[in-house]
């Protein structure tokens, strides 16, 4: 079986490789390029401990085979922080207590960045809808929501002051 | 879970595709979002030697009506189906479906022709499908055919196409006046698969009186299938819950489910009958608000 030569953008980094084709996104992502904050939990597609963007929509990594990310930019749970400062998401899991053993949190913190993009202001319905393909089994999720809830505010704080004014008319 | 070995290969164009699948024939498996594949190849229920990515197959992921048809191309995505405007705002039913596939992730990268060509039998498309009298288009080097989504699924992961063909896109009639669609779907939890689903397809005489009936049952047979006792209950009857309760009576009696962890075979065909209710109640609710 011959191998397939890639070449996938991660973080801002673009990386090259020959691979098998049956190597998972997962795998490439945790043990070529060592990025461990990617999580396997129940390799079936369920959990979506394994959540990653690719070209900006977030994916279960343990079901797409590394050969399909070729050519595509993949954001993981690594290139969140912008240097020494967290996220607002992850400032939020944190403030929150929005994790206890932290193994869904990776893939909860993507799933909810994707969301956000997507709907910037979410209801808690939308918010546990977004989330509806991560499971965590510690908090039963309420601080999840409060986190995600928290870092949607800052966000928007944050937008606003980028773009100097509140704006006015919604 | 590790897959066993294959070979890849990304075409550029639906004609290379189908010579590598007519050169290929019969170890080749179709790449789409991979959302229903590669979970199979992993368990390795599926063990194909070469797998053809349709990734750079460009223009078969389009949504639009033509005069006769809604036509969805095979690489739309479920969420591009959920979110395109023509469905919005004329096809209920489809919303239903789309909004209740997996979820997000899923739902992200998914495909409609992926989803229907592995057949899952728990799986929604097929479901819709059947009960709007969609049909199905394969396309090989001889050209197109088309098959009636009832006569496409043949059994569990086993449909009519040909290992030369590629599925390339679906065709649901035009919804036409004073008809509705919807889908209930029972799941132990979001993003399961169906215990049961069933979609209908209702559409009116100008008299209130039931002129035609789609009736698509998924996840309690061997394959999904078309609830054809309960579509001869409605057809030419005013619609009332007396109606549905005996339509969805003929819908659990048609059922064929497994016991399992779902459920018993006897709670399973009650929902069945269950869905089918309610289904029709929002379908004719649909019907009538579509004049």
């Amino acid at each position: 079986m011959s191998t397939q030569h890639i070449k996938v953008t991660v973080n801002g980094t673009a990386h090259e490789a020959d691979v098998e084709p049956r190597l998972l996104l997962v795998h490439f992502l945790r043990d070529s390029l060592g990025l461990t904050g990617t999580h396997i939990g129940c390799d079936t597609t369920h959990c979506g401990a394994c959540t990653i963007h690719l070209d900006g929509e977030s994916a279960k990594s343990c079901t797409v085979l590394a050969v399909q990310a070729d050519g595509r930019q993949v954001k993981t749970i690594e290139g969140m922080a912008d240097g020494a400062t967290l996220h607002p998401l992850q400032q939020a899991f944190w403030d929150q207590h929005g994790l206890q053993c932290g193994f869904c949190t990776p893939g909860m913190i993507m799933q909810s960045a994707w969301l956000l993009g997507e709907n910037p202001d979410p209801t808690e319905l939308e918010i546990r809808e977004g989330i509806s393909g991560n499971l965590c089994r510690c908090t039963g999720y309420v601080n999840i929501v409060k986190s995600i809830q928290q870092a949607a505010a800052e966000m928007a704080a944050a937008a606003e002051t980028q773009t100097g004014s509140p704006v006015a008319a919604g | 879970m590790i897959p066993g070995q294959f070979d890849y290969v990304r075409p550029g164009s639906l004609g290379e595709t189908l010579q590598i699948l007519k050169d290929r024939e019969g170890e080749a498996k179709l790449l789409s979002g991979g959302y229903s594949l590669i979970p199979l190849i992993k368990l390795r229920l599926a063990q194909p030697a070469l797998l053809v990515d349709m990734r750079d197959l460009a223009g078969l992921d389009g949504i639009g009506e033509t005069d006769d048809f809604l036509v969805i191309g095979a690489k739309a995505t479920h969420r591009q189906i959920h979110e395109n405007a023509i469905i919005q705002a004329r096809y209920p039913g489809i919303v239903d479906v789309a909004a209740t596939i997996g979820d997000p992730q899923v739902r992200n990268w998914g495909t409609i022709g992926g989803s229907v060509a592995h057949a899952d039998p728990a799986s929604d498309w097929p479901a819709l499908l059947i009960a709007t009298g969609a049909t199905i288009v394969c396309t090989s080097q001889a050209g197109e055919r088309t098959i009636a989504a009832r006569e496409f699924f043949l059994d569990t992961f086993t449909t009519a196409i040909e290992p030369t063909e590629v599925l390339t896109q679906v065709r649901l009639p035009r919804r036409p006046k004073l008809a509705g669609g919807a889908y209930e779907k029972l799941e132990r939890k979001v993003g399961d698969f169906a215990t049961v689903g069933v979609a209908v397809m209702v559409r009116l005489n100008a008299d209130g009186t039931i002129k035609g009936a789609g009736i698509g049952v998924t996840g309690v047979a061997a394959t999904p299938f078309a609830a054809t006792d309960g579509e001869a209950i409605l057809v030419g009857n005013a619609p009332s819950d007396a109606l549905f309760r005996q339509a969805g009576a003929a819908v659990g009696a048609q059922s064929s489910p497994g016991g399992d962890v779902r459920g018993p075979v006897e709670y399973k065909r009650a929902m069945a009958a269950e869905m089918t209710l309610r289904a029709l109640r929002t379908a004719v609710q649909r019907a009538l608000a579509y004049a």
